[in-house]
Order: structure tokens, then C-alpha cells, then sequence
């Protein structure tokens, strides 16, 4: 199982890497866009997937780390080790916090909280003008020179990405990974073999919220810039649909979401401009005829294939 | 090993469980017996902390244990069964074991030690147990239902405990299934050294293992002693065998 993984990861990473060679900097922007977002999916996943829990405001540790990264680099002149440890350790911290009430609830409620912490950052995104920029947005991150150009930040982007869905991918692998994986199946159950359920719900919407903020650094620095849309609901729920799209019950689910989505809608975009209409039929099969999403389907597929021999 | 005191739960203005005493002698294969809606299943579920008693106190080799949360009274050596199914269905039946393995051993929050072969020569041993090695890389949702009666046995069986609760171990199973459980039971329980306290329906059962019966009626004890002992006390007669004296059926 784990080897065809292996290379399958590679042969992406491979691809990945030789996008700049095309010299399309349309291409560029866009394959850094989508590797940006597909960890941020991945990271959801752990919320979703992993401990069975939807977040309807995970666009806020995006933020956080954007917004983080974009003022310690620019107003505060830090250079680029410092600032991206804090960008973690802040989202780090803000999602300890929110896990600590989120976690007291479950299902729905769950849910309505998320999205309670998540309009309360962008409030203060929105509101903190001399900080962040207000609905201006924070404009003009300074980014260091060694990565200012396309095509270095491109690589710089790949390698962080891919080192952290690598570490992701171990942690839903470990045995904390599994153990989430009885707490979502069946909490009472998993409190039952000595599982302390809300422990491990709380574990997995930090780690969730910390690498939401690493692919949120990034993107402050791919965009020269951080704006109030990435911490507002709108956010949340497209990286919501990304998981679901791509396959919340598959690790790598999320991230393939988020590239078909992309992709889609730059496609949709050449024809009509009614692109939420697309998203809303998209949104739509998936829940009525892929409730595991493109990976499931794929999965169905093998098994099919299996079975026929 | 478990000394219940004046266990006391209403629900509403409904008296589930009424002041009851009792205790589980080391060794014992004990079964709790009673008509639908006695408050077997709330009293399992007071002594092993998924309810709070209103009054009472449960005690576990000595230690008070009231009010604490399931997976800390697991940990002290107590597991459970449920009576309805309660297995991880979407995981396979091999995952089911082993998460219980990766919790006895405090492993659930290793965060970098990769699940794969995590206590894989004992969940192996669990599952040849309970005679599901076959059956290991199957989901545990899409198990017949007799086999995820074992499962559910092999994930309690893997906490590793001294005190094992049975909630109608041989629920929903066909006469031969039943036959078959009560000795993988029996075994089992003897093998390990086992206190075995179990909650049952079907009358061949609890003939079939305990070796002291204790008859719960509207949430109070009314007899508790050897099986022939509790067999033939009239009031045991007139509440619950009585009804269908000489058939093994449901209450």
C-alpha cells in the first residue's frame, strides 16, 4: 500500500517541479496557487476526515498565518526564519484557544462555533486598519530578495508544501491518526478503550489550524499582500468544498479537490462567467452521487477492477 | 473487586436504578438477570462511567471510582461490551483491535510513530482469539453480525482487563451462534483469569456460564445468589421465570 503511495507522491512532486520549464507564468501562479490550496484542504481533512468534525471557519488560521507573516515581514522588517515560526506558533496558539470551546462541542453546534471564531478574526482584520490594512488589505509584503523572483518562490513553495504534507501525512498515519480515526467512527466507543475523545478532537483542530497557517504564509507572500476575503466564511466554505469534492475519507482527497476545483473553474471561466453556478451543480452531484468524493470514486473503481479479474 | 453502594439513577421522574448494592467477587463469572427495562443496561452504564449516579458510589479494587470518565476507569483494568453493536464500522476489523491496543499502551498521542504493524503480533493473537483472522483486512461495518459480536469481544478483550462487563454478549445471534459464543465466552474468561459480569436475556446463557446470578426487577435487587438458588426463589418465580417456567426465551 504505502510504496505505489510513495511513488505516486514522487512522480507528482516530480511534475510539480518541472512546471517553471513550461515558462508560463500564467502556469506559475497557478500551480503555486493550487499546491497552496491543497494543503490547506489537507489540513481541514484533519478536522473532517480525521476526528469527524466540520469546520465551517477554518479560513481563520489561513489568516492568521497570512496576516502574520505578511506584517512581521514587512512593518516589523523580520527576516524570513522568524517570521514564519511565528506565523505557525501564532496559528498554533489562536487554534489551541478555539479548539479548547469548539471541542466542548459536537456536530452542529461544532460547526456554528467555527464559523463564530472565524467572523471574529476577520473582525479584527477588518477593523485593525493600522495593522492589517482594514478592507484595503495589507499591500505590499516585503518578501525576501533570494525568493522575490516567480520562479525561486515557486521552488521555496514546493519544498515547504511538500515537507508539510509529508509531516501531515505521517501524523494521520501515526497512531494518534488512527486512534482520531475511532474517535470519529465511533466516540463513545473510543472513550470506552481508554481514548480520551476530546483530547484527541482538540489535538486535531491544532494541528489542523497550524499547517492552515503555513499555507497561509505562503500565500501572503505569493500575493505580495494579505486581504480581509481570506479570513471572511466565503473562504471557509470553498476549502470545505474542496474536501468534500476531492474525498474527505482519503488523505490525499483534499488536495486533488482542491486542484479539480481550480482547475474547473479557470476552465468555466474561458466559456461563462457564472462560475458559482458551476460550483453549485459541482457541489451538488458530489453530495447527491460522490459523497466520498473523486478519491472514493477512484477507490470504487480499483475495487471494481479487482473484483473483475 | 467491584463493591456497588447504594447506586441510585432516575431519569425524570423515572427510578432506573433504586438503591443497589453489590459486589463482584475476583473470579466470578456473574450474570445480571431481569426483565426488559430491570436497568441492566443503566447500571453497566453507571458502573463504567458513561452515566452519573445520583446517589451511591462504585468502588474498584478499592479505589472510588465514581464519576470519573469512561476511558480513565478502562484504563484501571474494567472493560465493556455494548449490547447493540459498537465497533468502528468504516475501519478494518484488524484496525478495530489494534486502536484499543494503541490506547491501553498510551500510544494515542504519538503523533510520529506510524500506525502500521503498531501491535500487530498481539492484535493478530486477539483476533485468532475470537476466530477472526480471516477476516482481519475486512471492514468490521460489512462483518456478519455474529462476527462483529466477536470483534466487539476482541476490543474489549484488548484492554487487557481483570473485570470484564458483558451488555448481552449473545444479543440478535442464531441458537448456534449463541452456542458458539457462550464457550468462546467461557474459554476465554477462564484462560485469562477473568471476573466476568454479564447482562443476559436468553435464559441458556446465563445458565450456560454464571456461576451467581443476580435478578434486577424495576431497578432493584431482588434475589442474588447461586443459579439454582435464584432458579427456585419464588419471588425471582413470580416476577420473571415464572412467566414461561420450562422455555429458554426472552423475558
Amino acid at each position: 500500500m504505502t510504496r505505489p503511495v510513495l511513488a505516486a507522491c514522487a512522480a507528482v512532486f516530480l511534475l510539480l517541479a518541472l512546471v517553471p520549464l513550461l515558462e508560463s507564468n500564467y502556469l506559475i501562479d497557478l500551480f503555486n496557487e493550487i499546491m497552496i490550496y491543497a494543503l490547506f484542504a489537507l489540513s481541514l481533512n484533519v478536522i473532517i476526515g480525521y476526528s469527524g468534525n466540520v469546520s465551517f471557519g477554518h479560513a481563520a488560521y489561513f489568516a492568521i498565518g497570512g496576516y502574520t507573516m505578511a506584517i512581521l515581514l514587512t512593518t516589523y522588517e523580520w527576516s524570513l526564519l522568524p517570521a514564519f515560526a511565528a506565523a505557525v506558533a501564532f496559528s498554533f496558539a489562536a487554534s489551541a484557544v478555539v479548539a479548547y470551546f469548539c471541542t466542548r462541542l459536537t456536530d452542529i453546534y461544532f460547526a456554528m462555533l467555527t464559523l463564530a471564531f472565524s467572523m471574529l478574526v476577520w473582525g479584527v482584520a477588518f477593523k485593525w486598519r493600522s495593522m492589517t490594512g482594514g478592507d484595503d488589505g495589507f499591500v505590499g509584503v516585503d518578501v525576501p530578495a533570494f525568493i522575490a523572483e516567480r520562479v525561486p518562490f515557486y521552488y521555496f513553495s514546493l519544498v515547504v508544501i511538500g515537507a508539510a504534507v509529508a509531516v501531515l501525512w505521517v501524523i494521520c498515519h501515526s497512531a494518534f491518526g488512527r486512534a482520531l480515526l475511532a474517535v470519529r467512527e465511533n466516540p463513545i466507543r473510543a472513550g470506552f478503550v481508554g481514548i480520551n475523545t476530546r483530547l484527541m478532537r482538540w489535538w486535531a483542530f491544532v494541528v489542523a489550524g497550524t499547517f492552515a497557517g503555513i499555507a497561509g504564509s505562503l500565500f501572503a507572500m505569493v500575493h505580495r499582500g494579505m486581504y480581509t476575503e481570506s479570513a471572511f466564511w466565503p473562504e471557509s466554505a470553498t476549502v470545505l468544498i474542496m474536501t468534500l469534492l476531492g474525498g474527505m475519507y482519503s488523505f490525499f482527497g483534499p488536495a486533488i479537490g482542491a486542484a479539480s476545483l481550480f482547475l474547473l473553474e479557470r476552465l468555466t471561466n474561458e466559456y461563462t462567467e457564472y462560475w458559482p453556478l458551476v460550483l453549485g451543480t459541482i457541489l451538488l452531484a458530489i453530495l447527491m452521487f460522490l459523497p466520498e468524493g473523486l478519491a472514493g470514486l477512484a477507490q470504487a473503481i480499483r475495487r471494481q477492477i479487482l473484483r473483475g479479474r | 473487586m467491584l463493591k456497588i453502594d447504594g447506586l441510585f439513577k432516575q431519569f425524570g421522574g423515572f427510578v432506573a436504578i433504586n438503591d443497589v448494592s453489590f459486589e463482584l467477587i475476583e473470579g466470578e463469572k456473574h450474570a445480571i438477570i431481569g426483565p426488559n427495562g430491570a436497568g441492566k443496561t443503566t447500571f453497566f452504564n453507571l458502573v463504567t462511567g458513561h452515566l452519573l449516579p445520583d446517589r451511591g458510589a462504585v468502588a474498584f479494587q478499592g479505589e472510588d471510582i465514581t464519576g470519573r470518565p469512561p476511558h480513565r476507569i478502562v484504563k484501571l483494568g474494567l472493560a465493556r461490551s455494548f449490547q447493540r453493536i459498537n465497533i468502528y464500522p468504516r475501519m478494518s476489523v484488524f484496525e478495530n483491535v489494534q486502536v484499543a491496543l494503541i490506547a491501553r499502551e498510551r500510544q494515542e498521542l504519538r503523533f510520529f510513530r506510524l500506525a502500521a504493524g503498531l501491535c500487530g503480533p498481539e492484535t493478530s493473537e486477539l483476533l485468532e482469539l475470537v476466530g477472526l483472522v480471516e477476516e482481519a483486512e475486512e471492514l468490521a461495518g460489512e462483518l456478519a453480525y455474529g462476527k462483529q459480536k466477536q470483534l466487539e469481544l476482541a476490543i474489549a478483550l484488548a484492554e487487557n482487563p481483570r473485570v470484564l462487563l458483558l451488555d448481552e454478549p449473545t444479543a440478535g445471534m442464531s441458537p448456534s451462534e449463541t452456542e458458539d459464543a457462550i464457550r468462546l465466552i467461557r474459554e476465554i474468561a477462564d484462560a485469562r483469569g477473568l471476573t466476568l459480569l454479564f447482562t443476559e436475556h436468553d435464559m441458556t446463557v446465563v445458565f450456560g456460564i454464571a456461576d451467581r446470578i443476580t435478578v434486577l426487577h424495576h431497578g432493584e435487587i431482588i434475589a442474588s445468589g447461586a443459579p439454582e438458588a435464584v432458579r427456585s426463589d419464588p419471588m425471582v418465580r413470580q416476577v420473571y421465570l415464572g412467566e414461561e417456567e420450562g422455555t429458554d426465551g426472552a423475558a
